[in-house]
């Protein structure tokens, strides 16, 4: 604290500089999470200049939001998993398995097994309960092997990712693919029907926005009656207007701007991403504002300080695993719907992608070190890529080799940051992107 | 060499004591880490615990503050029985540990390590974060006015200001009894006489201090008794006063008490150039 009383900068563009460091840690915006919307922001930009303005289109930007939700979901319980030093790769087979299992629920042992018939309006209920309670009690049982047993979660998670995928073919149908889905089970995957509408869109819009000022106010008027610093009542009212405005802009020229091809009508938010918003509010509160958040960071931080202090390590560990197999009942619900079918290969490599998400959202393996927004910016960020490619007519493959290069750049740019050598960064920057825009020329139009 | 050699009582010998540890053992597989260790402290008081390494100091004060139980032996807390099995049933007792390596959770800021464990939250159970922060603050007031950084990771302060944000962590929950293992092992110059006035302060307010120290200079500067061990045994507890500095040596280094240790091994003890007072 001492420094701030140092020598005035001698130089203009030193003091500059100084402000608008000054300026940005008055906020107490996460720069990492900043530096990312600005990659996000970037990559749009580019992706819609090469599409010749294909990419920032209502139209795929809603898709994009979609496509997105299910790994975005599945990530901010990665966050956790990864923050306190373990790993989970079951969560692809956990997700195909429990889909199945949700399916199986709505096609045969509700109508034929108990026999109360087809699309009963209670159907969709008891499918999701029954996947978001079987994905609490895997994840429980894979954790308590972690956490009580001693296993290292690679090699339990390993087994998970075997074990759930093959059962998926000892389940009664045998691997058959189930089809069709409850019409209102449909819903949760985001088709035609499946989204707010325009009015619907507008009232959560406004709802975000009394929100976003309801949140800011309490946290000042917190700090008031604590006599701590507050910052200062500008950057509030600027983060709340930019708030509000990314809010309603995201509403009034992406969700309800693009018009369903069935309908003609506004489609507003879909519902994935309804359930991405609600899991990304919930996880954030868990993570910021719970002890169990607090711990599962204190843990990655310093395990032995956690015990130390007195912390439950072992439950706090087994915990994650039920976040995490939770989730994963949630994104199957929204594959699964969205495919209106249940096959044996969903969420095939899911767990690589959500993996993928979390790094590139700024989760440190070290641990300790993760946010759910920047998880799920990340999420956001590998979309973006395939689908800007997808728009460039780029083959599946070099598109996966894209997304890898991106990953392995991500963490290096990040890891150079943390020991300010900018050259570094900077060299991996212009490699990652070298490589990238490479692969990107000579697998277009293929 | 266990309970007949304890010759030194405080000045106040009628008092209960705040904590007794009587007759402590602990082994790791065949090894005797701590064997049959009896020792006291009174309030306001410090006790420096000395030997060289593996004597068994961390271990017996580890029985006290739950991080590894005895296998056999009483622990007293004003003169009644207390079983004390994990870090929770110590803090429940008044007892906080300053860990030599401080055991913070970098990645997270002051107030939330001063009560990592122990949060503080509202009704709904949400994190009190601006009411952790208030109280940290009022505690840092005490221990170290110019600390004000309360919302960086501590991961970024200085080993001072790590060291307040351990002590604060003690302070805050009013510990009765305090360990302090090595508490100015990694610490400058400066920063080490900021933890002795601490110390001091903290005796004047009527805490019980077990201070683990290699450092016999500190230990003579701070400690109002001083208790050597050697080879998970004790050797005896001395009044500073009633010492020399020579003669610790001799307890740490020959396991004799002031009485027994010959003219020979004194010279002995000389003709080395620095006895192993670092280990």
């Amino acid at each position: 604290m001492t420094e701030a009383q140092a020598p005035p900068a001698t130089e203009a563009t030193a003091s500059s500089a100084r402000s608008w460091k000054d300026l940005i840690a008055s906020t107490e915006i996460d720069t990492r999470l900043f530096g990312m919307v600005l990659a996000l922001i970037v990559i749009w930009i580019g992706f819609h200049a090469m599409s010749h303005g294909d990419f920032l289109t209502s139209r795929n930007l809603w898709n994009l939001s979609v496509q997105s939700a299910s790994i975005a979901i599945m990530a901010t319980g990665m966050v956790l998993i990864i923050v306190s030093r373990n790993i989970d790769l079951s969560v692809g087979s956990l997700l195909g398995f429990l889909g199945y299992t949700m399916a199986m629920v709505q096609t045969d042992w509700l109508p034929k097994t108990l026999g109360v018939g087809l699309e009963r309006p209670y159907t969709w209920i008891v499918a999701l309960a029954v996947g978001i309670a079987l994905g609490a009690v895997i994840g429980g049982v894979q954790g308590f092997i972690v956490a009580y047993g001693g296993v290292p979660a690679f090699i339990v998670s390993l087994g998970g990712f075997l074990v759930w995928r093959g059962l998926i073919f000892r389940l009664g149908k045998k691997g058959q693919t189930l089809a069709p889905l409850d019409h209102n089970f449909q819903l949760l995957g985001g088709g035609a029907q499946g989204s707010l509408g325009e009015w619907k869109s507008w009232a959560l819009a406004i709802l975000a926005c009394i929100a976003i000022v309801f949140s800011l106010t309490m946290s000042r008027r917190r700090r008031q009656r604590y006599d701590l610093t507050l910052r200062p009542i500008a950057i509030d009212i600027g983060l709340g207007v930019l708030g509000c405005a990314a809010v309603l802009g995201a509403i009034g020229l992406i969700a309800n701007r693009y018009e369903s091809p069935i309908t003609h009508k506004p489609t507003g938010v879909a519902y994935p991403v309804v359930i991405l918003i609600i899991v990304t509010l919930a996880m954030s509160y868990l993570a910021q504002r719970r002890r169990f958040g607090r711990y599962v960071f204190a843990y990655g931080g310093n395990p032995e300080a956690a015990e130390l202090g007195g912390i439950n390590t072992r439950k706090t560990i087994m915990l994650t695993f039920v976040v995490m197999g939770i989730l994963c009942s949630l994104s199957a619900a929204v594959q699964t719907a969205r495919l209106n079918a249940a096959v044996t290969n969903l969420g095939v490599q899911n767990e690589l992608d959500v993996i993928a998400a979390a790094v590139i959202g700024g989760t440190s393996f070290s641990g300790g070190v993760g946010t759910i927004p920047g998880a799920v910016l990340g999420a956001v960020i590998m979309q973006s890529l395939r689908s800007g490619m997808v728009l460039l007519r780029i083959d599946s493959p070099s598109q996966d080799i894209v997304v890898g290069v991106v990953l392995v750049t991500a963490v290096t740019v990040d890891a150079m940051l943390r020991v300010k050598r900018r050259t570094g960064v900077a060299g991996a920057l212009l490699t990652g992107l070298i490589i990238s825009a490479i692969v990107i020329q000579t697998g277009r139009g293929s | 060499m266990s309970d007949a050699s304890t010759t030194a009582e405080p000045s106040s010998a009628a008092r209960v004591p705040l904590v007794e540890l009587r007759n402590i053992r602990v082994s790791f597989g065949g090894l005797h880490a701590v064997d049959g260790v009896t020792v006291d402290l009174y309030p306001g008081e410090v006790v420096g615990l000395v030997g060289g390494n593996g004597a068994g100091k961390s271990t017996l004060m580890h029985t006290l503050s739950g991080a590894h139980p005895a296998d056999s032996g009483e622990i007293l807390i004003d003169g009644e029985v207390v079983a004390i099995h994990n870090p929770r049933d110590a803090r429940l007792h008044g007892v906080e540990v300053i860990y030599q390596k401080l055991a913070l959770a970098d990645n997270i800021d002051a107030a939330g390590n001063v009560f990592l464990g122990r949060e503080l939250h509202s009704k709904s159970g949400s994190l009190d974060d601006s009411a952790m922060a208030s109280a940290t603050q009022k505690v840092m007031h005490r221990l170290n006015p110019r600390f004000k950084n309360l919302v960086s990771a501590v991961r970024s302060l200085s080993g001072g200001q790590r060291q307040s944000v351990a002590i604060a962590r003690a302070v805050h929950f009013n510990a009765r009894i305090l360990i302090m293992d090595e508490p100015t092992a990694a610490l400058g110059p400066a920063e080490t006489s900021q933890v002795r006035d601490l110390i001091t302060q903290l005796k004047a307010e009527g805490i019980g201090i077990f201070l683990i120290s290699h450092d016999i200079h500190d230990v003579f500067d701070l400690a109002d008794r001083i208790s050597v061990m050697l080879q998970g045994k004790l050797v005896g507890t001395v009044n500073k006063h009633e010492v020399t500095m020579d003669e610790v040596l001799a307890m740490i280094i020959v396991g004799k008490l002031p009485g027994e240790v010959s003219r020979e091994e004194m010279a002995e003890l000389h003709g080395e150039s620095v006895p192993d007072q670092h280990g």
